[in-house]
């Protein structure tokens, strides 16, 4: 990915805190801090990659970007645009400019409606084809996504996992994206069948020129889509890097330990688990620096 | 020479659905000796968990095993009577369960759970049975176990619970160990932690480990043996360094091919293999994966036999026909005695 391609994402100090509970007046009494203050750029074109543990928030960031929360703090800017404050009406352009994939294709689809209804469901919201011309457009989206125009009048049910998937990509490009949130997308999918997704999404990239958000735990699938890669901990980013620097040259203790988990398909390869037992106590976080062209670290 | 620990032999199970029967194990057959770590990798509706349940005797209706035998040190175990199974279950035989949550009773005191199979099984009084707990969850690494025993399950992480469970299934000794998916629900970080476990429990001679997994890493890191597999049928079997170095089976170099490699990063395209699995209410006569085969050829329309690849190696593929023998089944799979006539 060139550097001089423009912005499209731009993530400004984001923080997204949930109240837990409150006192009697109803003040909240205790926050649970899921994003506190995350900022990363998104160039257009490329895939950046978010990964961290269960609980570090990397979801939370990519429902923020696709205002399904209000932040508590922050600002997302989309194509230089402030999203941040719009109101539902005035977000709807974005809402279609932004799609999303979740990672589990039996709940994301809902079940009463066959597959030309799911796919054209969001080219209805958005005033995209009618009548005939949509159910073509509907047709060659799935061919586009290797299922058969046979497919059209079919339901959920009758597909298997990886494609539903596929239904749910089609869904999200129906109406023509700039920036798709992948979240976990391919996690619930058989071994053998991931490749094929991931290999479609870099297809489809290259075709309409996407910009991605690939949210993941699976850290050797990060690597290979992602041409940037962040690493979140505990709701803040503690190392951004392209992501083969972070896999060869993991500065942060925290992305050591993480990669160093990885088991290797390999029963001859040597690796030695790096632990990490220090965690970082609230209000101690520190800033990202750029301690090298493009490699960003959260260190003392 | 190994102790045969437990031998399974031409196992079928069914499933009764509305849409016919799902043959979930269509003719398995293996063994795992005494002390040994054995991997069973395969991906969903592969048939490793069904078999892994079938060897507990878990299958329960519409469930059924409709052939085959499961021997464990040369007793048969198929027919036991239930109560003759609650004093092998748990205690020479355990399992674990991929999800942590919720095998454990919410209400209980992890103390109270542990003691109860630690009492049932062997015997000791209450004192004594806390402090055999203890010096277990100890044994796992959870740290202050004296405080751990009096909490209850939801004051424990994942990774904790995971523990708690496999504390457990260790507490009686047990003599095979299945552990079906461990470490799936677990984040990658508290999986190492568990497989540092298992690492541990391979160099232990007296249990012996069958770790159900689909993934190739978790296989290459902590198992000596590997059986691969797919659409409810062994495709392929041999030692970690015949199936990682020499594997034969178009299916197992598939899956290997199919993980981006860690070394060299680059962009270069994922090696997928296309189609998807078979639909096991009505499964092709032949090759369960000639369907997605890059090496199909029209004899794959007939069941190959095992073909014996080298010592403990073994491929169910035409393609090892030329170079190697079929083997010999002692076993009842009459098909395969079929497919060779």
């Amino acid at each position: 990915m060139s550097n001089d391609s423009k912005i499209l994402v731009d993530v400004r100090n984001l923080k997204k805190h949930f109240v837990k509970s409150k006192d009697l007046l109803g003040r909240p009494s205790g926050v649970l801090k899921a994003v506190d203050g995350v900022s990363f750029q998104i160039r257009q074109g490329e895939t950046f990659g978010l990964v961290g543990e269960s609980g570090s928030g990397k979801s939370t960031v990519g429902r923020c970007l696709l205002r399904l929360y209000d932040y508590t703090a922050g600002e997302v800017r989309f194509d230089g645009q402030n999203i941040s404050s719009l109101d539902e009406k005035q977000l709807k352009p974005f809402r279609r400019k932004i799609q999303s994939i979740f990672q589990d294709p039996y709940s994301s689809l809902n079940p009463g409606m066959n597959v030309l209804e799911l796919i054209g469901e969001p080219m209805n919201i958005h005033g995209l084809y009618s009548g005939d011309e949509r159910k073509e457009a509907v047709a060659a989206l799935l061919e586009r996504v290797g299922l058969k125009r046979e497919h059209l009048y079919r339901y959920p049910h009758e597909f298997s996992g990886g494609q539903r998937q596929r239904i749910s990509i089609a869904r999200a490009l129906s109406v023509r994206p700039d920036f798709v949130v992948c979240d976990e997308p391919i996690s619930a999918l058989d071994v053998s069948v991931q490749a094929q997704v991931v290999n479609m999404l870099e297809d489809l990239q290259a075709e309409f020129g996407l910009t991605y958000l690939f949210i993941a735990h699976d850290l050797s699938m990060v690597r290979h889509i992602s041409d940037r890669i962040g690493v979140m901990y505990k709701g803040r980013l503690v190392e951004v890097a392209d992501s083969d620097e972070l896999y060869d040259n993991p500065l942060h203790p925290y992305t050591q330990a993480l990669l160093s988990a990885i088991p290797v398909p390999d029963p001859h390869a040597v690796s030695e688990r790096i632990v990490w037992t220090d965690a970082i106590a609230e209000g101690e976080a520190h800033e990202l620096r750029e301690v090298s062209p493009g490699h960003f670290v959260a260190l003392p | 020479m190994t102790e045969r620990l437990l031998s399974v032999d031409g196992l079928r199970v069914s499933f009764r659905t509305r849409d016919g029967d799902n043959q979930a194990v269509r003719g398995v057959s293996f063994h795992i000796d005494a002390g040994e770590t054995v991997g069973i990798v395969g991906e969903s509706g592969s048939g490793k968990s069904v078999t892994a349940k079938a060897i507990m005797s878990l299958i329960q209706p519409p469930g059924e095993i409709i052939a085959g035998s499961i021997e464990f040190r040369g007793e048969r175990l198929n027919d036991l009577p239930e109560k003759t199974w609650r004093k092998l279950r748990g205690n020479r035989i355990s399992m674990v369960f991929q999800d942590p949550m919720t095998s454990l009773n919410p209400v209980k005191r992890i103390g109270d759970q542990m003691t109860e199979v630690i009492r049932r099984h062997r015997g000791l009084k209450a004192d004594e049975a806390l402090a055999e707990a203890i010096r277990l969850l100890r044994e796992v690494g959870i740290a202050d176990p004296e405080r751990r025993v009096r909490q209850y399950p939801h004051e424990f992480s994942g990774g904790m619970r995971q523990r708690v469970m496999i504390a457990m299934a260790l507490s009686c000794s047990p003599e095979l160990l299945i552990a079906d998916e461990p470490t799936t629900a677990l984040d990658v970080t508290i999986q190492a932690q568990i497989l540092e476990l298992f690492k541990q429990l391979k160099a232990n001679p007296d249990t012996a480990v069958a770790l159900i997994t689909h993934d190739l890493g978790v296989v290459a890191q902590v198992c000596t043996r590997v059986i691969v597999m797919y659409g409810g049928m062994i495709m392929e079997e041999g030692t970690v360094e015949d199936i990682f170095y020499r594997a034969q089976h178009p299916y197992t170099l598939g899956l290997l091919r199919s993980v981006p490699k860690r070394a060299g990063g680059g962009r270069e395209r994922l090696i997928a293999i296309e189609g998807t699995p078979p639909d096991l209410l009505d499964p092709p006569p032949g090759c369960p994966f000639m369907e997605r085969c890059p090496h199909a050829m029209a004899k794959c329309a007939e069941l190959p036999p095992m073909f014996h690849i080298g010592p403990g190696h073994r491929s169910l593929c035409w393609l090892a026909e030329d170079d190697h023998p079929p083997e010999k089944s002692a076993s009842g799979d009459v098909r395969h005695k079929e497919a060779t006539l």
